[in-house]
Order: C-alpha cells, then structure tokens, then sequence
C-alpha cells in the first residue's frame, strides 16, 4: 500500500490553483475579470472559495480591457483570467493595448495537460509563443512549485520601472497538482527604482536656464510616477509652459497658466506653433511617440532635447538627446526642485501667450448639443472633476482629448499607443470596480462601441455608475475623415448601412437606454440621465461630415496643419456624396 | 567576413525555455537583423545560465537594441566584442 494511504493526508497540501489563488490573494487582489473554460476549471474551482470577486466578462477581450481600467484607475496590478485557445487569443488585444501604454495587468489563462503539449490537443495554442512579443515578461508554469516564485515575480515585473503586462499560461495538470507548502513567499511588489544620478541635474538646470524659449513636454510616466504635483511645482517655479502628450492630459488642470494643452496630430494650432520656435525640449516621461512628434526630422526644429525616463531604451529611441537621464521622474523632479531657483521668462511667456491668442483651437458648434463639441461641453457643464473620464478610439476620442477639461491625473484613461475601438466600455467597467465612488463617463462612437457592445451586460449585472455616451453618425468617422481629406473623398466601406437602436440595444442588455434625438427635452434629459446612479446609453446623433481639426497628415509636420477652413469646400463635397 | 561592419553580442542569461525565443525575437519584432546565434548552457555544476553569442552587422541601432536586450528578465548581462577571435571567426569553416 503507498504512504498515502496509510498516513492521514496533511492539510497543507493542496492544489496548483488552490496555491494560485492563495498567493493572488495575497498580492491584495479583490477583483478578478475573466472567463472560465475546460482549461482553466480549477482555476475556477478555488474561486468560489476565495475573498476574490470575480467579474464574469462576456468575451475575453473585455476581461482584458476591466482588468486595464482597474490597472489604469487604481495604478495597481490587476489580473484577468482566460481558458486556453482562443481564451487566450482573444485577451491578446487588450494585453498588448497595456504593453504599449504601460499598464500592469496579469493576464493567467489555462493550458491543455503538459502531457497533450504539441499534440495540436483541442483548443491548445502557443500561448506563450503569443504572449511573448506583446508582455514584459511571461511564463510557461512547468510545475506546482513554480508558481510561489512565478506569481510575486509577475506582480514585481508589471509594477516596476515602466510598468506593463505579465502573463502566465498553466498547464491543466499543474493546476492540478497536489503539493505540500510550507511557507508561503512575500507578495511581490515594485522594485526600488533605478539609482538617480544626482550629478546630471544640475547641468540640466544650466540647460534650462540658459534656454530662452524651454518647453517642458509632460507625458504617462509622470501620471504613473505619482509626479504630478512636482511637475507643477517644476514647471511654476522655472515658469515654463506645458504640452501634455495624450497619455498625461491631466497632469496639469486644462485651465492651468501654463497648460498649453495636448501637442501633435490634433493639437491645438498655438501648441504646434509654439513648438516650432521653441530652443529647449524637456521631455519628461514620454516616448516620442509619432501621433505626438508628427514627422520626426521636422518636430521642434530649433530646439535642443533634455530627456528623463525611466525605460532606458527609450533614451535615443526616436530623438537624440543632448542631456538624457534614466530615472524615475518623480524623484528627478523632487531632487530637481530642492535646487531650484525660481525665475521668470517675461518675454518668452509673452510670445506664447501671443500664438496663443492669434491660432486658438476653434471648437465649432459648442452651443449645439447635436454637434460634437457642443455634446462634450454640455456635458463637462453637468458634471464636476469627481468623475472619470474614458473613451473608446476615434474621431470621439480626439473631440474629447481636445474639449473635456481633463483636471487631475488618473481621470483620463484612454487607449493611446495601440488606439483600440472596443476599449471604452470594459476599461469603464473596471474603473468603476476600482473606484465605486467615482462616476463613469465612455464616450463612445457607434463604430467603437460595437466592438466591445456585449459587455454592456455585464455593467448591467453589477449595476455600475457608468454613461456610455454615443456620438453617433453612422460610420466609421475618422477613416471617413481620413478618406475625405487624403483620398479625394472617395468614400469606402466606411458607412454602416443598418441603423442600429443603441437605446433599445441597452434595455435589451438589461440597462438604461436613451435617444436624445428622440428627445423632447433633450437636454434635461440629458442631465437626469448622468446624475441617476447606474448604467445608461446616451445616444447622440451627430453628422456624419464632422471632422476633427486641426489634422496633421499621417508622416506630415506638425507645422502643416489642416484647419477646417481649408477644406470647407471638400466637405460640402462630402455632404454631397 | 569584413571585421568592420560586424560586432558580437555576448549575452549571459538564465537557461530557462524560452530564453532563445525571447531574445530572437525581440531583435525580430525590432527588425533587426541577427547574422548569426550560437547558444550553450554554461559549462557549470547547476547549468542554471547559458552563454548567447549574437553576430549582428548594424551599427547604427545597436545601442538601443543593447537597451531592449537588457531590458528582458532572463538576460542577466550583455557585453559587447568584436568579432575578431570571436566564436564566429572560429567556427567559420562550418558555414561553407
């Protein structure tokens, strides 16, 4: 007879998923986004036994996008779970989503048994040879044992340095397997942050002053710092104005002296312009990226580049440097300030706020619910700073990115690096789990919206503070805009033939649907649709004509900005076709 | 081989699966080309490291893709050389 038999079984021993969700519990995880599969069963099976709350998605993808807009609202690691195949094919989306804008999430999806690896065994995929390029870091699990040293590691690697996505792809069998465990490890969590060099600051303030037209560029990595409040403290006691990149709308309030607002493709014309004359970059936490630098050769052509960021490879990456320092930027900028003295730049603030004023940004159509800027104010005008703000990828992102008053860091969240239609209605869904406190504005597009739609359910089901906002004209707006202004307005595949009832599409998923195009008082009812608690659609129809300006040309210069004025003539075109 | 446009990467990482993957295909994905890999667990009681010799042939990007490369978690250290007297220049007769 085998021991077993005969000595009583010890109570520490259990299951690889048992062990799993023990050491997910104890990383201080409360919520889990996913969906359970063959592969992943007993996964599910420790669960229900868990402290955990699991928040049942409705397809992978938006398990990956709640888990996202936890990570994004809360700044912590939070984890979602899939079965294997396309399980874990269709989370790749959102898992690469959070690579590129730095996100931690965990995503752990289940395995076909170590012993049908390789078989092509049903709904077996390489998920590790798919994760691979688009994670920090991810793993394979071999063995029961390798998750107490595989899940601290997963959580300290998706919080330190530039956060990111981690994943973890369990065999069935290792789920499976009973061990005996002694000790659990510590939790993991972030790592002490790369040593400052506290030599280069003060060259780089001999930089600064010595500039005469310096422009701070403020991006993500000050928001995921925690550096908000040191930036302005920087940027106010050197008086040097602010682009924020799309990812740090909000670093500074919209109204702030020296906001000049978000830079590049749909920059304001002043912001672009005061790039051009300015002799000093100062990116700090930002990658350079293309929708934000327009045509590399040609951006900031007068000036030098100072450059702070955590991710040494993006030192050099797209811009050279003449002064790079590899730190976390929050702690640059505190050690920066302890040796500031404060200056003045008279005429260079009198120069911008002069571009300022002669190439506003022109928000056409403010008084006008129905148009785009005007259903974004109008609802800016009902609501305070308490709320989040989302949206999903389009021309509605761009209104909003340029409209909403974004005033505090971590209200804004948004897909900028992989601009993924479907991400706004998930990502609201997990920041409303994370912040329950907070209400939820996704403005939204009917194209974008669609992508994700089935998961208005699942805000349904939790009965979420969510407003699902629908600037709707029937078409894919921006590939529309794209095709009207570089493709000699010859229109394809761009406009949906069958109308879709978005109000009724909501009631049918068991939440709150309005049209305030059939809409008596539309603005009251408006209004009482965003301050009721719980989960509502707002549709809004809009023309389809409307277009996002200013417009850089994909690959063009910033300074070569297409106004709306420029072009009047091919949107009556367009209203034509 | 022309010495002057090929460097040599020595890379010492964690003999984990994957490592290879993880290495290839970060030069992959950032086309940039690998002219040559050779690959072998470090000769050691544990084998718990392996040495990656990368040819690589431009010079231009190579400094960042040195930073992508110690960026992977299962690279432990990379270092620079030159090709002369390197494990290439050595093993050419096996590539006619």
């Amino acid at each position: 007879m085998p021991d077993s038999a005969i000595e009583p079984r010890t109570s520490i021993q259990i299951s690889g998923s048992q062990l799993l969700i023990q050491l997910l519990e104890r990383q201080g995880v409360t919520h889990i986004s996913g969906i359970p599969g063959g592969a992943n069963l007993p996964m599910y099976d420790a669960l229900t036994s868990s402290s955990i709350k699991h928040v049942l998605a409705r397809h992978e993808q938006g398990a990956g996008f709640i888990a996202q807009g936890m990570a994004r609202a809360s700044g912590e690691a939070q984890v979602c779970f899939a079965s294997s195949g396309p399980g874990a094919s269709n989370l790749i989306t959102a898992v690469a989503d959070a690579k590129l804008d730095s996100v931690p999430i965990i995503a752990i999806t289940g395995q076909v048994p170590q012993a049908m690896i390789g078989t092509d065994a049903f709904q077996e995929i390489d998920t590790f040879g798919l994760m691979l390029p688009i994670t920090k870091h991810n793993w394979m699990v071999r063995s029961a044992e390798e998750l107490l040293e595989i899940i601290p590691k997963a959580f300290e690697i998706a919080l330190s340095g530039r956060p990111g996505p981690v994943s973890i792809d369990i065999p069935k069998d290792v789920q499976n397997q009973l061990i005996e465990v002694e000790t659990l490890p510590a939790p993991g969590k972030r790592q002490p942050n790369p040593k400052l060099d506290e030599s280069l600051i003060e060259p780089m303030l001999c930089k600064i002053w010595a500039a005469k037209r310096p422009i701070l560029m403020i991006g993500g990595g000050i928001i995921y710092a925690g550096a908000t409040e040191a930036l302005r403290q920087f940027a106010e006691q050197l008086d040097i104005p602010a682009v924020q990149t799309f990812m740090g709308l909000g670093i500074l309030p919209a109204d702030h002296p020296l906001s000049l607002g978000m830079l590049g493709m749909h920059g304001a014309p002043f912001t672009n312009l005061i790039l051009e004359e300015c002799d000093l970059v100062i990116g700090l936490g930002v990658r350079f990226d293309d929708r934000a630098t327009g045509k590399v050769t040609a951006f900031c052509p007068k000036a030098k580049i100072i450059h702070v960021d955590i991710d040494h490879s993006e030192i050099d990456k797209i811009m050279s440097s003449v002064l790079s320092i590899r730190a976390d930027v929050g702690e640059l900028l505190e050690a920066a300030n302890e040796m500031l003295e404060s200056s003045t730049r008279p005429i260079w603030r009198k120069r911008v706020d002069q571009l300022k004023q002669n190439h506003p940004l022109i928000l056409d159509g403010t008084d006008d619910l129905f148009r785009p800027y005007g259903a974004i104010k109008t609802i800016a005008s009902l609501l305070d700073d308490t709320v989040n703000i989302t949206t999903d990828v389009g021309q509605h992102q761009m209104w909003v990115a340029q409209a909403y008053p974004i005033n505090r860091p971590r209200q804004w969240v948004s897909s900028g690096g992989l601009g993924t239609m479907g991400f706004g209605l998930p990502a609201a869904i997990g920041m409303a789990l994370a912040q329950p406190e907070r209400k939820v504005i996704c403005f939204s597009g009917d194209g974008s919206l669609m992508m994700n739609i089935q998961e208005l359910a699942t805000a349904a089901e939790h009965n979420l503070d969510i407003k699902i906002i629908i600037l709707n004209n029937q078409h894919l707006g921006l590939v529309r805009q794209q095709q009207t202004l570089f493709y000699d307005n010859n229109l394809s595949s761009v406009k949906f033939q069958s109308k879709v009832d978005f109000a009724l599409t909501a009631q049918a998923m068991g939440l709150k649907g309005i049209d305030l195009g059939a809409s008596d008082k539309p603005i009251a009812a408006l209004e009482s649709a965003l301050l009721e608690h719980g989960p509502c659609v707002i549709n809004i129809p809009i023309s389809e004509t409307e277009m996002v300006f200013p417009m850089v040309a994909p690959g063009g210069a910033n300074r070569d900005m297409i106004h709306g004025d420029m072009v009047e003539g091919e949107i009556a075109e367009g209203d034509k076709a | 081989m022309n010495s002057k446009s090929f460097s040599v990467l020595k890379l010492t990482v964690n003999n984990h699966p994957g490592v290879l993957s993880h290495v290839c295909g970060l030069f992959a994905r950032r086309s940039y080309n690998l002219e040559g890999v050779m690959v072998r667990p470090l000769v050691d009681k544990t084998s718990q490291q392996s040495r990656m010799w990368l040819l690589v042939n431009e010079e231009d990007r190579l400094q960042q893709l040195i930073r992508q490369t110690e960026k992977l978690i299962d690279v432990i250290k990379v270092e620079q050389h030159e090709l002369a007297g390197s494990v290439f220049e050595q093993t050419e007769g096996f590539f006619v």
